[in-house]
């Protein structure tokens, strides 16, 4: 690595241990977190912790919260004006809600993707190369170049790319956008991607592709991903979290959570009795 | 089971898989107790009519099967929409095995009649009473979801142990007495075989049963008294070597 890289704000990752050591380590930790928007609240008292290196899905009919609390993790809540979050949201056991808390270095620590892709109106080169660049991460022509595939590759859009890099990001097919914005995402080298309904926009090939992919990513990031499908989080994650109507209802071990969950309510939710 | 699916289609598909299971064990627990009646009556041409009506239950069976499969692939059930399907399609199975004993039983009773009646027809009947039970509390466990009721036919199967092990002591003794009754009673001891048999599928069905209520096997050993696979005539008496 080079000199440039190795500044507080991008810390290498150590290799993801062994798939069988368990417990992990917890990322986040938050409590008691409630999120007002005005007079409104829309989440109450939410204790939940996010493990390193695991993908934890949050599931849950819509307003039921699951954005709220993925938008207060890495303070996208504070462009909403009306928006009040209390209790305790620690990453890495630093609370990121304190006055020290540059907002900007957060969110290059915790990356995000969203529902619809939103690539730059640049080139695919200088949507990956835009973040590196204005964070300091890389500076040469070489260690851009080098991140940029580095990145693409991590993303699964490298081999469909790499001849039509000065293209336009937005001439992409959705599927290719959304990885774009991921490859977007970890070229800063985050340490926690948070997905909002990453695959919603996407037909059943760009899914799976994206699906894929989240699973390799699993072993460099931790990853918190919003779904309305069920099969999804099954299929991705390994534990899950039910909320309804602003409550973490339950969360547990993904194979549990979908097979026999303690609570009648997430019952009813993934078999489809409610919503 | 207190709330309705959104789409109604699945619960409909729910309820087919009920009935099926429903109509399946109905005709298994018939064609059982008819081939034990047949049996104790020496009545072929009732056995002959077991014979061929299991061509019933094997038809149900592979209704369950494409049923099931298709519920599967269409509506990708979870938790316990999921175990409903998954234990349906055990169960059918297991019902279409006692079936099959059945059957069998019906077959042996054909040849058992070609030569004169043994003895033990009270304790096979006994068995097949509390066999035909068994089958008949199980089918209402699944339908009710009642594990306790479940629990209650795993129990019952100790007797059929005690009951069968007794009736191959008791058969073992018949062909010593009179070796003109070996070909008959080696029947017998195989239709006993299978009605013990029969017990341990209504168990296995009990277990299922419990299964789809809890999640999870029932881990504690059931009560066993199945001794006659170490059981051996005391010749003691007869010759010292």
């Amino acid at each position: 690595m080079t000199e440039a890289t190795t500044n507080s704000m991008t810390t290498v990752m150590p290799p993801a241990p062994d798939a069988t050591t368990e417990p992990r380590r917890v990322k986040y930790s938050t409590k008691n977190v409630d999120v007002f928007y005005g007079a409104k609240q829309a989440l109450f008292d939410v204790s939940l912790d996010i493990h390193e290196y695991e993908v934890t899905a949050l599931i849950g009919p819509s307003g039921c919260g699951k954005s709220t609390y993925l938008r207060s993790l890495n303070r996208m809540n504070d462009t909403i004006d009306i928006c009040r979050v209390t209790g305790s949201i620690e990453l890495d056991g630093i609370d990121v809600y304190s006055d020290e808390i540059d907002v900007v270095h957060l969110r290059a620590r915790v990356g995000m993707v969203f529902q619809k892709p939103n690539p730059f109106p640049k080139t695919i080169f200088e949507n990956v190369a835009y973040g590196p660049r204005i964070h300091g991460i890389a500076t040469s022509k070489s260690e851009i170049d080098a991140i940029v595939e580095d990145s693409l590759t991590k993303a699964g859009l490298w081999k469909e790319v790499k001849d039509r890099l000065d293209e336009a990001g937005t001439g992409l097919s959705g599927g290719q956008q959304q990885r774009l914005c991921i490859a977007r995402a970890i070229a800063v080298q985050p340490e926690v991607i948070l997905m909002d309904e990453p695959c919603s926009a996407l037909d059943p090939i760009a899914t799976a592709r994206i699906e894929e992919l989240i699973d390799e990513l699993r072993n460099n990031f931790s990853i918190v991903i919003v779904t309305h499908s069920m099969q999804q989080a099954a299929r991705v994650s390994q534990r899950t979290a039910f909320f309804h109507l602003g409550d973490l209802v339950e969360v547990g071990e993904t194979g549990k959570i979908f097979t026999t969950p303690d609570d009648q309510k997430t019952q009813d939710y993934i078999t489809g009795r409610f919503g | 089971m207190v709330t309705e699916h959104i789409v109604t289609k699945f619960d409909e598909d729910l309820n087919q898989l009920d009935n099926l299971i429903a109509e399946m064990g109905g005709h298994a627990e018939h064609q059982f107790a008819d081939s034990i009646k047949g049996l104790i009556r020496r009545d072929t041409e009732l056995a002959e009519k077991v014979i061929l009506n299991d061509k019933r239950i094997d038809a149900i069976e592979v209704a369950v099967d494409q049923h099931t499969i298709s519920m599967l692939a269409l509506r990708q059930p979870m938790a316990d929409d999921l175990r409903v399907v998954i234990t349906a399609l055990r169960i059918a199975s297991i019902i279409e095995r006692i079936g099959d004993y059945s059957k069998n039983i019906s077959k042996r009773t054909v040849a058992i009649t070609q030569s004169a009646p043994v003895g033990p027809a009270r304790t096979i009947s006994r068995m097949g009473d509390v066999v035909q039970g068994m089958i008949n509390t199980v089918l209402d466990a699944y339908l009710q979801r009642n594990a306790d009721l479940a629990e209650d036919v795993r129990q019952r199967d100790e007797e059929v142990d005690a009951l069968h092990t007794s009736l191959f002591r008791e058969l073992l003794t018949y062909m010593m007495e009179d070796p003109r009754s070996i070909s008959a009673c080696t029947h017998l001891l195989f239709v006993a075989k299978n009605i013990e048999r029969i017990g341990d599928h209504a168990t296995n069905i009990a277990e299922n049963v419990y299964f789809l209520v809890h999640g999870k096997m029932p881990d504690e050993t059931r009560p066993k008294d199945d001794q006659s696979s170490y059981t051996m005539i005391d010749d003691s008496d007869k010759n010292n070597n």
